[in-house]
C-alpha cells in the first residue's frame, strides 16, 4: 500500500521531468529554425574568397584535406593528418596554416584575435562557419588510418579521461556518466557514440547567451575554464587530439551544420 | 472628385513620396513606452480585447535562455489586419506590432526577449475589433555548457 | 554600417514563406550602452508593401523573422528593409525560389 502511494507520488514528478525535457527540445528546435548562424556563414564565404596577406591570395587554394580549394565535405573528414605540416590538424589549425603558408601572414597577425565578441566576430569564427556549413549533411568520417591519426585518437581518449586542475576534473567528470545534467542542460556522454554524435554534429554553434558563433576550439577552451584547468594553447596538440577523439566517436552521424544553442 | 482634382491629389502624393530612410516611419512611442500590459493594450487601441481560440501562439513552455525565445503566432480570425505581441512581465510589455496588407497572411514567427517567466499575449485586430490569447513561457537559468 | 542580412523566400502550399535574418545589437535600456534597436521593418512583394512592422528593444539581438504572403509565384521579388532608432537602415532583395 505504502509502495503504491510512493509510486503514485513519483509518477507526476517523472512526468514533469519528461515534459520539461520535451519542452526544452521544442525550444531548441524552434530556435534552430532560422538561426543567426547563417549570417556567419555568409560573411565567412566572402572572407574565404578575399585576397589577403603579403601574398595577396584568398583561401580558395587552401587544402582542408580533400585537395586545394575543395570545401564541400572537408569538415566532416577533420581532424586528419596533413603531409605538408606532418601532423594531425583540426579545422582551425588548418586555417592558421593557410593564413601563414598560403597568404604569407605572420603567425602573430593570424592569431592576434581568434575569439571575437558579439559586437565584432573574429575572422576565424566567420571562416569556420562557412567551412563547416559546406559539410552539412555529410557523414562524420574523421580518419584514423595514418599512424599519426591513430596516435592522435589515442591521445585524445587519454585527455578525455585525464583528471587534473584544482578540482581534479576530467571531461568524463561531466560527460562520462549517463543521465546527468547541470541545471536544465542535459549532459551528453561524449565517450559514447550516441552522445558524441548528438553533440559533435551541432558544434560550432551560434550561442544565444553570447549572441555569437562559437567554434570548437572555443568550446574546449571554455570547458577547461569551467573545469579550473590552465588555459590551453589555441589549436594545441592536446585540443586537436581531443577533437579527433570526439570526431571519431561521432563517426557516421550526418553533420547538421552550424548549430544554435542557448 | 472630378478628374483634375484627382490628378492633382495624385501628383501631390507623388511629391510627398520619400525613400524609406528619409521618412520618419511611424513608431508608437507611447505604446512601446508603456510600463504595464494594460497601458500597452490601450496604447495599441486594444484596451478590452475578447479572448479567442482562433488566435494561436506556438511556443515552447520552457525557454533555456530568456534573451531569445522563439514564438510563432497565427490568426484564423477572418479579416485580421494586425497582430501585436505583449510580454506581460517585461519592463516595457509591448514587444512588436505587425500590420498586414495586400495579401500578407496574419502570421509571424519571431524571437523575443523575456525578462522572467511570464505570460506572452498576442493581440489580433480584425474588422475593427480586438482579440487576444495568452501562453505562459517559463524562463530558466541555464547551466554551464550547451 | 549595418551587418549582413540574409533572406530566403520560398513557396509553401498556397503561400510565400519569407524568412529574414538581420544583424543588429538591439540593445535595451537595461544595458550600459545607448539604446540602439530596429524600430520599423517593411516587407514588399513586387514593390508593394505587404507587412509593416513596428518592433522594439524586446526583440532579440540579431533578429530573425518569418512572414507569409498569400499565393505568390516563383520569381516574385521580395524586399525587406529596416530602419532603426538612430536612422540607420538596411535592406535586402531576393526572388522567390
Amino acid at each position: 500500500m505504502r509502495g503504491l502511494f510512493f509510486l503514485l507520488l513519483a509518477l507526476p514528478l517523472c512526468a514533469a521531468a519528461q515534459d520539461a525535457k520535451k519542452e526544452i527540445e521544442k525550444y531548441q528546435q524552434m530556435l534552430g529554425e532560422g538561426s543567426p548562424a547563417e549570417l556567419w556563414e555568409l560573411e565567412g564565404e566572402a572572407l574565404w574568397k578575399k585576397p589577403q596577406g603579403p601574398k595577396n591570395v584568398s583561401f580558395e587554394k587552401c587544402d582542408l584535406g580533400l585537395g586545394a580549394g575543395k570545401v564541400a565535405g572537408a569538415y566532416a573528414r577533420l581532424p586528419r593528418y596533413f603531409k605538408d605540416t606532418d601532423k594531425v590538424q583540426d579545422l582551425e589549425s588548418r586555417l592558421l596554416t593557410c593564413m601563414t603558408d598560403l597568404q604569407g601572414r605572420s603567425l602573430k597577425d593570424a592569431t592576434a584575435r581568434l575569439f571575437g565578441n558579439a559586437d565584432r566576430p573574429s575572422e576565424m569564427e566567420y571562416l569556420v562557419s562557412y567551412v563547416v556549413g559546406q559539410s552539412r549533411g555529410h557523414k562524420m568520417a574523421a580518419p584514423v588510418s595514418h599512424p599519426k591519426e591513430r596516435a592522435s585518437y589515442e591521445l585524445g581518449k587519454k585527455v578525455f579521461f585525464y583528471r587534473a586542475g584544482s578540482w581534479d576534473f576530467s571531461c568524463a567528470s561531466c560527460h562520462g556518466e549517463a543521465d546527468k545534467r547541470i541545471r536544465m542542460q542535459d549532459l551528453p556522454v561524449l565517450s559514447d557514440p550516441a552522445g558524441a554524435q548528438k553533440a559533435y554534429t551541432t558544434w560550432p554553434a551560434y550561442r544565444v547567451s553570447n549572441s555569437q558563433l562559437k567554434t570548437m576550439q572555443w568550446r574546449i577552451n571554455d570547458c577547461y575554464r569551467q573545469m579550473r584547468f590552465p588555459e590551453p594553447e589555441f589549436a594545441s596538440e592536446a585540443t586537436i587530439a581531443l577533437t579527433h577523439y570526439l570526431a571519431v566517436t561521432a563517426k557516421g552521424a550526418p553533420y547538421r551544420g552550424p548549430g544554435t544553442k542557448r | 472628385m472630378n478628374n483634375l482634382r484627382r490628378n492633382l491629389v495624385a501628383a501631390a502624393a507623388l511629391l510627398l513620396l520619400k525613400p524609406f530612410a528619409a521618412l520618419a516611419a511611424a513608431w508608437n512611442k507611447d505604446a512601446f513606452g508603456a510600463k504595464t500590459p494594460q497601458d500597452a493594450l490601450k496604447g495599441i487601441g486594444a484596451g478590452n480585447p475578447a479572448a479567442s481560440t482562433d488566435l494561436v501562439i506556438e511556443a515552447p513552455q520552457i525557454a533555456e535562455n530568456g534573451a531569445v525565445v522563439p514564438i510563432e503566432i497565427s490568426s484564423a480570425i477572418a479579416g485580421t489586419t494586425a497582430i501585436a505581441v505583449i510580454i506581460e512581465k517585461n519592463p516595457f510589455p509591448l514587444a512588436a506590432q505587425f500590420d498586414f496588407q495586400n495579401g500578407a497572411l496574419p502570421y509571424v514567427k519571431l524571437n523575443v526577449k523575456m525578462n522572467e517567466t511570464s505570460d506572452v499575449r498576442a493581440v489580433a485586430i480584425a474588422g475593427g475589433r480586438q482579440y487576444t490569447a495568452t501562453k505562459e513561457i517559463k524562463v530558466t537559468i541555464g547551466g554551464c555548457g550547451g | 554600417m549595418a551587418g549582413p542580412m540574409k533572406m530566403r523566400a520560398t513557396l509553401g502550399s498556397g503561400y510565400t514563406d519569407v524568412r529574414v535574418l538581420m544583424t543588429h545589437p538591439m540593445t535595451t535600456a537595461q544595458s550600459n550602452q545607448p539604446l540602439h534597436f530596429i524600430q520599423n521593418i517593411t516587407v514588399k512583394q513586387n514593390g508593394k508593401a505587404v507587412v509593416e512592422a513596428q518592433i522594439s528593444q524586446a526583440i532579440s539581438r540579431n533578429p530573425v523573422f518569418t512572414f507569409r504572403i498569400k499565393g505568390g509565384a516563383k520569381g516574385d521579388k521580395i524586399e525587406v528593409s529596416w530602419l532603426d532608432n538612430k536612422g540607420e537602415t538596411s535592406s535586402i532583395e531576393a526572388a522567390v525560389a
